[in-house]
């Protein structure tokens, strides 16, 4: 059965390098035509983007779906749903599952029950088995599945040999490894940043150098073994300073930023609310600030949303029992508008972090080998996978914790106003979502 | 800051105004009155359920509040949850919930969490919450016996009362906190207190039993122990916090002993006048000299004589009424 | 030093806003003279009165009648404070109350207790003083003597010995002290 052919009309179509006004027909899941005023055949559906950008599906590269293990909290099906309210044709779902995504059934597993979802589930193979940090996962035979990323997210590597043996493994294989940059020894027992607010409070910190130190040591170590890293969700102003300067010498590392980390800061945490903690923490007002204008200037590669549902009951503890992470997938777009200046915003840069960036690091472009999925991050021309986005930067909605997606409500923005909104979501040329409606 | 805790929570003295203060200081006199008396009940409570929840054990300040509760003539129920079959990890919410089920006025609670009574006021605001120990964070009413016996002293040597002195004998007065400031909850509310009505604070303490941000807290950072203890007025001793991972911070109880215990030697140092103190339970030769501890310097059972009268006007102004503005002079 | 007292009995937050004078101040002083004359009337042993001032309002009126009494019989009279914050009964609709000091030195058994308070109203404060009294001990009996006596009584109490009977409206307060007494309202701050 194929879809309709649709038509987007009348929107910001924005390019890699500019954007002018125009529409797209989209047929048997490709983009047939861009241009102005296109003669739609009968029996398209007509899709109105005036006021809206029209650009590449996001692509969040730090979803955790929860499945196997935690459908309490979220299911592949629902983080999905999620996903596509947000704007976003395609996720990578981290490995910190029950079991761990180390093994080709794992993975197998949770690529056969993507491909029913409404958006395109890439996974994110753990480095070591049971992401204990001791022993290597089968890192070629998951390369061989499509796996391109691999991480022990929610923890980072913390022993420096193995972290080199596997880089020096992976460099061969093409493939990116990427880190939970935090030293256990340094952060051990914090439930938030470590400053003026923990110590008033009197809740043991995770101090910034946890988080630097592991990053130092990380640049290092490409620098030896030339394998690719990607630095996942890094909060700290010098965090961000050390990759744009192994960057500028020539170094394959790229960075990603999240959506809270651009927006609230450790003083959230002053009602010992659960819904703000996460790992790392909420920092400084300086480093949201520092983070705010890398953004901007383009220095980061990505916004990934870490996206980190909990059940009420698991965030109905004391802060410092309670577990880490937040919601992001369906507020991350605005969040990252409102980060990149609101009504000031380029459409260029917010499309590269929302989507072109993540698609080249994940390897998910019409240009990379890839395994089972359609191409994402593209340019929006002729011939490409239709996996767009509709969005509307002039929309502003209240943040529901009772209506998401989602199957768990620990956003810490309920309340919030909003302003951006993905009005619609097309994924291999399937209207999935229209007006916060799944289709 | 709020004026007054008359019908609101004591969950921290950050938020306290020195006024707020003084009130519960003034208070607190009436109570030792009534607790000197043959009858030593009020019928300021009757007819209101005070829940004591405790999940980190401490005999001691759960019987001070239990007998404040009796004396003021509420029901108490009494959970020493710590023994009971709430572990760590279970839900705040639904142990909350079921004892406002049973219907009761106030919540005196301890935990191991920085915290627990904030998020506890927020499941149930129309129960009072009063704060009896959570994690690191705040011992409100510890902080507030300690400067009611500061004051009682005080107060006696100069001949007059505490409610007429207000917060005046605190001027100029030199405090001096000694020990694991880093990891105690005490130490945060002695601070609060003394600040706030008007005493300088100086600290002691091995540098890892610091909070990392000490240069920005309102206190002087001794760098001479023994100079520091010649000057203080008052000196206030912490307990190590081992249970609260402290141990790890110095490398040995001995080495903490010699460098910053009060040994007999070091109590010499003190003038006459200053007055000892320590919010138990102590250990003995580690923080303190037991020599030192039984000395007439040392006030630490007036501290715990006190803790009574204290947490009766706590328990009286927070739970006794409502904020109603209502009613006549009559 | 009045006015702190003034402020003390009101609800927190209040303060009395003077409309009129009822009574000057040498009128107070006649009226005391005269209670503290019946008072030695009814008392053949006066030794054997404890006069008790309610917290504030009454201390000031305690005093000057034992002072009057000791002028007058060379009698010095045993006096005390008493402070009823904690025995009301109507605490649950009532702003908490400031409380303040509570001394009585004597053994009240035995003993007649005079009571003495500015304004007798509802009649609320005395019934908690006499629930304080009881937790004190057991007088022989007790006795009430009051300034002024405004009416509206939601308690069968009265007093014995009256300075002044002066009638109300509820929507007015009064204010009595050695000073004079006063009529007006009462605002918020």
């Amino acid at each position: 059965m194929t879809n309709p052919t649709l038509v987007i009309r009348g929107g910001l179509i924005v390019g890699p390098l500019e954007s002018f006004l125009g529409d797209v027909l989209i047929t048997d899941g490709r983009i047939v035509e861009v241009g102005p005023s296109i003669t739609a055949p009968s029996g398209a559906v007509e899709i109105d983007a005036v006021g809206s950008w029209v650009g590449p599906g996001f692509v969040d590269l730090h979803t955790h779906l929860r499945e196997p293990g935690k459908e309490s909290a979220e299911t592949i099906e629902t983080g999905a749903f999620a996903a596509a309210l947000g704007g976003y044709s395609a996720v990578v779902a981290m490995p910190n599952t029950e079991p761990s995504l180390d093994s080709v059934a794992m993975v197998g597993y949770v690529l056969e029950r993507g491909k029913s979802a409404a958006v395109d589930v890439a996974v994110a193979g753990a480095i070591t088995i049971g992401r204990q940090g001791e022993q290597m996962a089968p890192i070629a035979k998951l390369a061989a599945l499509g796996v391109r990323l691999f991480t022990d997210d929610g923890n980072g590597v913390q022993d420096a040999g193995l972290m080199r043996r596997a880089l020096t493994y992976a460099q061969p294989l093409g493939v990116t490894l990427a880190q939970h940059c935090e030293d256990e020894s340094l952060a051990q027992g914090g439930s938030m940043h470590e400053g003026a607010v923990s110590s008033k409070l009197g809740l043991t910190g995770r101090p910034a150098i946890a988080e630097e130190l592991m990053v130092m040591r990380d640049i290092e170590l490409v620098r030896l073994t030339g394998c690719s890293m990607h630095f996942l969700h890094l909060s700290t102003e010098r965090s961000i300073a050390l990759v744009i300067e192994a960057r500028a010498q020539g170094l394959p590392v790229t960075c990603e930023v999240a959506p809270h980390h651009l927006t609230l800061d450790e003083t959230a945490c002053e009602t010992f609310d659960s819904e703000f903690k996460v790992h790392p923490p909420l920092r400084t007002a300086a480093d949201v600030a520092a983070l705010r204008a890398a953004l901007r200037a383009g220095a980061i590669d990505a916004v990934a949303t870490d996206h980190a549902p909990h059940t009420p009951e698991s965030k109905d503890m004391a802060f410092d029992e309670a577990p880490p992470g937040m919601l992001g997938l369906e507020q991350a777009a605005g969040l990252t508008l409102e980060a990149l200046g609101g009504a000031e915003a380029d459409p260029q840069v917010f499309f590269n972090v929302l989507s072109r960036g993540p698609a080249r690091v994940a390897q998910m472009r019409e240009q990379d080998v890839r395994v089972g999925h359609s191409a994402h991050g593209g340019a929006v021309s002729v011939g490409e996978d239709a996996n767009l986005v509709i969005f509307d930067p002039n929309a502003s909605y209240v943040v529901d914790r009772d209506n998401l997606a989602s199957r768990a409500r620990n956003t810490p923005y309920h309340g919030r106003t909003i302003h951006g909104r993905a009005r619609a979501t097309i994924v291999r040329g399937r209207l999935v979502q229209l007006e916060g409606n799944l289709q | 800051m709020i004026d007054s805790i008359a019908g609101g929570n004591l969950v921290s003295l950050a938020t306290l105004s020195q006024r707020a203060i003084v009130e519960v200081l003034d208070t607190a006199e009436s109570f030792v009155e009534v607790n000197s008396r043959s009858v030593k009940k009020v019928p300021a409570l009757k007819g209101k359920v005070i829940a004591s929840l405790f999940f980190e054990e401490s005999t001691r300040t759960r019987l001070s509040f239990e007998t404040a509760a009796k004396r003021l003539s509420a029901d108490v129920l009494s959970l020493a949850v710590a023994s009971s079959s709430v572990k760590k990890g279970e839900s705040l919410r639904d142990t909350i919930n079921t004892i406002d089920a049973l219907g009761i006025d106030a919540v005196v609670m301890r935990h191991s969490s920085s915290g627990a009574p904030v998020q506890v006021s927020r499941y149930v605001p129309h129960v009072r919450v009063i704060n009896a120990g959570d994690g690191q964070h705040q011992h409100p009413t510890q902080g507030l016996l300690d400067a009611f016996t500061v004051r009682q002293v005080l107060a006696a040597r100069a001949g007059t009362s505490g409610r007429e002195s207000g917060s005046e004998l605190f001027a100029w007065l030199n405090v001096l906190i000694v020990g694991d400031v880093r990891h105690s909850r005490v130490a945060r509310s002695d601070i609060e207190v003394y600040t706030r009505l008007g005493a300088r604070v100086t600290v002691a303490a091995p540098g890892t039993l610091l909070p990392p941000d000490i240069a920005q807290w309102p206190v002087t950072v001794a760098t001479n122990f023994d100079e520091a203890l010649a000057t203080a007025d008052v000196v206030g001793l912490l307990r190590l916090q081992k249970e609260r991972g402290s141990g790890a911070f110095v490398p040995s109880l001995g080495e903490f002993t010699s460098t910053f215990g009060l040994t007999s030697r070091r109590a010499k140092l003190l003038r006459p006048e200053t007055i000892i103190m320590h919010p138990g339970p102590m250990n003995r030769g580690v923080e303190i000299d037991s020599q030192v501890a039984d000395s007439s310097a040392a006030v630490i059972e007036q501290q715990v004589r006190n803790g009574v009268p204290v947490r009766m006007a706590v328990l009286y102004l927070t739970t006794a009424g409502t904020t109603l503005e209502s009613g006549s002079n009559d | 030093m009045a006015e702190r007292e003034r402020l003390n009995t009101r609800q927190r937050g209040t303060v009395f806003v003077p409309k009129s004078q009822l009574l000057s101040p040498e009128e107070v002083q006649r009226a005391v003279r005269r209670m503290a004359h019946e008072i030695l009337e009814r008392h053949e042993d006066i030794a054997n009165l404890v006069i008790i001032g309610l917290q504030t309002g009454g201390i000031c009126f305690a005093d000057r009648l034992a002072e009057v009494i000791r002028e007058v019989s060379g009698v010095d009279i045993e006096t005390g404070t008493l402070d009823v914050a904690f025995y009301r009964d109507d605490v649950t609709i009532r702003p908490v109350l400031e409380s303040a000091e509570t001394s009585v030195d004597a053994d009240l058994a035995n003993r007649v207790v005079l009571l003495v308070d500015d304004v007798l109203y509802t009649g609320r404060t005395i019934r908690a003083a006499l629930n304080a009294l009881a937790d004190w001990g057991r007088p022989q009996a007790i006795q009430l003597a009051v300034m002024v006596d405004r009416g509206h009584r939601e308690i069968p109490i009265r007093a014995d010995y009256v300075g002044k009977n002066l009638p109300t409206s509820q929507a007015e307060a009064i204010d009595a002290t050695l000073d004079g007494v006063w009529i007006g309202t009462l605002v918020k701050k």
